[in-house]
């Protein structure tokens, strides 16, 4: 009979536990919708507004980074970081060159143009540069490429 | 909810809204109002550029091609020249520094001074057009630089191919006009200009260029103080409200948004008139080789050379038709005298129909009619002969530190099935 009783007390006690965490939780939700009553409102509709970046800072596809279009491979971001303040990085893309090229290039820039000296990241960034973008030896004149081929109506 | 002010304006109230936005953008960027606001003409975009998309804002056709963007260097493709005057939207771009951020015509004016007048002078841009008497001429305007991609080993720079040309017609005064009314002396060798576009570093007593000429090529009829272009005010990107135009030179040495020139008693040292900018070797050269300052000379008359405008490149046609060929050819200070294409790589040649010039420095146009022996792939070449005598070479013509002067034979490849 004892055992009954303090069996029927436990099961009580467990529902009004249970009956008080709902009631906090659902005060605690009409507190916070009251405080910020836009938590409810899907993301979406705030998306209308501020249009999100069409290419994402760091986005790298098929090994080239998009937003400046330099082979993303170690020390790209070096360059992105000291270069593109001044120029557009299709200056360095559609430029080739070797290590003494892009040496002298850069002692051109630091004498002329205000570059900062570069330190220790010189180094890494004329290695980045003197292998992505080294000259094409295409003989006295290069084969026509690229060619889009249409049916020309006349 | 804050959208109490959602109605769709109209397109008049739109344009007034960008024209604002754009304007509070520009005094925030450049950290001052924009004094000129209320006497931008209608179109005017202020340029502050950067990010901006560059087709909308210099209204360009989207084949163009971004080279650079701080400059602006966009370049066109040969099948858009087509046209025999080169419209606005198909015309290239090269600025070595920044647009002026804010431009009021009606106080513009142009200075006059240098070691070879007697006392500076200066005019304001409607004294200009209202004291000379105006003229108007098709000038063709090429990059010292255009073709600079074919060079190797690289010159470094903008990678032009072939689009860093154009032939629009220019109205102006004559700067012989200016300059006799100016009263020049008998030690005037050079002419000077300076412009009010600003160095890439933003330092206001750095100039990104200031290039000019030879007292002679200055007082050519041909060489305008010009404020229209295809009989419109000239577009922003191209020099408005005032360009020089010395057509036939390298372009560079036509300055835009021009607001003073000197008159030099020696050659113009302003900056890119030392070497290496804008000069070859004095003497050929071998590819790749040092070559001291001193012994660069100056480009003055751009080389002979031609472009084919139409077909565009990788045309397909059907074995039996004949094809139409058309295109433009130019020779500096020089005229064309004949124009040949090739469908054999240059081993025979067969002669164009070649119209003259409108008027001196003008391009000239070429046609032809080229049949096909048989199925294949061909290429199509084209060799202008300027009035010396002069032909275009077919590889890529003598090296040199900058990659200027590349006028090799332009070729267009066919394919007939």
């Amino acid at each position: 009979m004892d055992q009954d009783i303090i069996k029927s007390l436990k099961g009580l006690f467990t529902i009004v536990v249970v009956l008080g965490i709902v009631v906090m939780v659902l005060l605690g939700g009409v507190l916070l919708l009251q405080q910020h009553p836009d938590v409810l409102v899907s993301p979406k509709e705030e998306d209308t507004t501020i249009p999100p970046p069409l290419v994402s800072e760091n986005l790298v596809k098929d090994g080239v980074h998009v937003a400046t279009g330099l082979v993303a491979a170690e020390g790209y971001e070096m360059v992105i970081a000291n270069c593109t303040n001044c120029h557009a990085a299709n200056l360095i893309t559609q430029n080739r060159g070797d290590k003494e090229h892009w040496e002298k290039l850069i002692d051109w820039m630091q004498e002329t143009q205000g570059l900062w000296d570069l330190g220790k990241n010189e180094q890494v960034i004329v290695a980045y540069l003197a292998e992505h973008y080294a000259p094409v030896q295409r003989g006295r004149r290069a084969n026509l490429s690229e060619i889009e081929w249409y049916e020309l109506v006349e | 909810m804050a959208k109490e002010d959602k109605h769709t304006p109209s397109v008049s109230s739109r344009r007034k809204f960008l024209r604002n936005s754009t304007l509070a953008t520009v005094a925030a960027a450049v950290g001052a109002k924009v004094v000129f606001a209320s006497s931008m003409p209608e179109g005017y975009v202020p340029v502050v550029l950067q990010d901006d998309d560059p087709y909308t804002l210099f209204k360009k056709d989207k084949e163009l091609i971004v080279l650079n963007n701080k400059p602006w260097n966009i370049e066109s493709q040969p099948h858009l020249l087509d046209d025999k005057v080169t419209p606005a939207d198909k015309m290239f771009i090269r600025n070595n520094g920044l647009i002026p951020e804010s431009i009021d015509e009606g106080s513009w004016e142009l200075i006059f001074d240098g070691e070879a007048v007697s006392s500076p002078k200066t005019y304001s841009l409607a004294e200009l057009k209202r004291r000379f008497h105006h003229y108007t001429y098709q000038l063709t305007l090429e990059c010292g630089g255009n073709g600079r991609s074919e060079f190797y080993p690289p010159a470094s720079g903008n990678q032009w191919k072939t689009g860093a040309v154009s032939c629009a017609f220019w109205t102006g005064v004559r700067l012989k006009d200016v300059l006799e009314d100016v009263g020049i002396g008998d030690n005037a060798v050079y002419i000077g200009y300076h412009s009010a576009d600003t160095h890439l570093s933003g330092d206001p007593d750095k100039e990104p260029i200031s290039r000019g000429v030879p007292i002679a090529k200055a007082l050519q009829e041909e060489t305008l103080l010009a404020f229209e272009m295809n009989g419109e005010a000239i577009p922003i990107a191209h020099g408005y409200p005032l360009r020089l135009v010395a057509g036939g030179f390298p372009a560079s040495a036509s300055g835009k948004w021009l607001n003073r020139i000197s008159v030099r008693d020696k050659v113009h040292d302003g900056t890119k008139m030392a070497a290496p900018s804008y000069r070859v070797p004095c003497k050929p050269v071998s590819p790749g080789e040092e070559v001291p300052d001193e012994e660069m000379c100056i480009i003055e008359s751009m080389p002979v050379k031609s472009l084919i405008t139409y077909p565009k490149s990788g045309a397909m046609i059907d074995l039996g038709d004949s094809l139409e060929i058309r295109g433009h050819a130019w020779a500096g200070e020089l005229e064309v005298n004949e124009l040949h294409v090739s469908i054999d790589f240059g081993a025979t040649w067969q002669a164009c129909k070649l119209a003259p010039p409108v008027n001196r420095l003008a391009w000239q146009h070429f046609s032809a009619q080229v049949e096909f022996p048989q199925k294949g792939y061909y290429e199509v070449w084209a060799r202008a002969t300027d009035s010396n005598g002069v032909s275009q070479p077919m590889v890529v013509p003598g090296w040199n530190p900058k990659g200027y002067l590349n006028n090799a034979c332009h070729r267009i490849a066919v394919k007939v099935g």
